[in-house]
């Protein structure tokens, strides 16, 4: 019995692959990589802005250009501009910092209603908690490898 | 890169990124979540090998604003506190860069919620 529903299923696989719409890949990375770009881009004006007007040095600017783009995106997401942007732009919205802080915001909003601790306080980092947790476990990890072929 | 073309690089680069994650989500079975996680640990990587510098420095905010910047800025500030508290740095450092992100996103985030409904 479970052999043949597992010859069917792949059966129904193989079915299914021959109906799915391809997904138009080629339009979907031309998107992404002009409104990623574009996003960069912005990132680099604001940058700039701050290395003339605070006199910063380009590395020191970062930190602030991140924090003013992320502003900028939960005020966007706040205003629901940012997801329909999301929805036409793809990665090119989601891979930029502005897009982890387009999923904490939009988290937020989308639990408010359970209350401010166990709603938006407990959801918020529902997308981008892995981020945070493999990043820091990654970075853990080339650090000591570092650190082991400096010091060891 | 100065001056203007320094703006070329940050769109171009970028944009290259995004599209590396736009391929990722398209043409493998990986969900939106596993290309960010993967990007991240990338740019982690990238770094340890000592690459990412010369991408930022070339490219500017091209490099520093797409998610795999994360990565390094986290590698880079556990580095960072190696060379004052030896390997204990690896733990205290390692959110000494992306404090501005992350502080920015959970602040941000909330005040959002705070002060806007969700729609649709």
């Amino acid at each position: 019995m479970s052999v043949k529903t597992g010859v069917d299923q792949k059966r129904y696989q193989v079915f299914l692959k021959g109906r799915q719409p391809a997904r138009p890949w080629f339009r979907n990375a031309v998107r992404a990589f002009f409104t990623g770009g574009a996003t960069c881009l912005l990132g680099q004006g604001i940058q700039e802005l701050i290395v003339h007007y605070y006199h910063f040095s380009e590395k020191e600017a970062g930190n602030p250009t991140v924090a003013i783009l992320i502003m900028l995106s939960a005020l966007l997401t706040g205003l629901g501009v940012y997801d329909k942007f999301g929805q036409w732009a793809g990665a090119g919205s989601a891979v930029p910092v502005t897009g982890f802080a387009n999923s904490i915001a939009s988290a937020a909003l989308e639990h408010k209603t359970e209350g401010y601790v166990a709603g938006v306080g407990s959801n918020m980092f529902k997308v981008a908690g892995p981020v945070i947790v493999y990043g820091v476990v990654a970075a853990f990890a080339v650090g000591l490898v570092r650190y082991l072929l400096t010091h060891g | 890169m100065t001056g203007i073309w320094l703006f070329v690089s940050a769109f171009i680069v970028g944009g290259l990124i995004c599209v590396v994650g736009q391929l990722l989500m398209d043409l493998t079975k990986l969900t939106p979540a596993h290309v960010m996680t993967a990007l991240v640990v990338a740019g982690a990587i990238l770094d340890g090998l000592g690459w990412y510098d010369p991408l930022i420095k070339f490219a500017g905010a091209g490099a520093t604003v797409p998610i795999t910047s994360f990565g390094n800025a986290l590698v880079h500030g556990a580095l960072a506190e190696t060379k004052q508290y030896g390997v204990l740095g690896l733990i205290t450092g390692i959110f000494e860069v992306t404090s501005a992100g992350i502080s920015a996103a959970i602040i941000f985030g909330f005040l959002a919620a705070l002060f806007f409904r969700a729609r649709g």
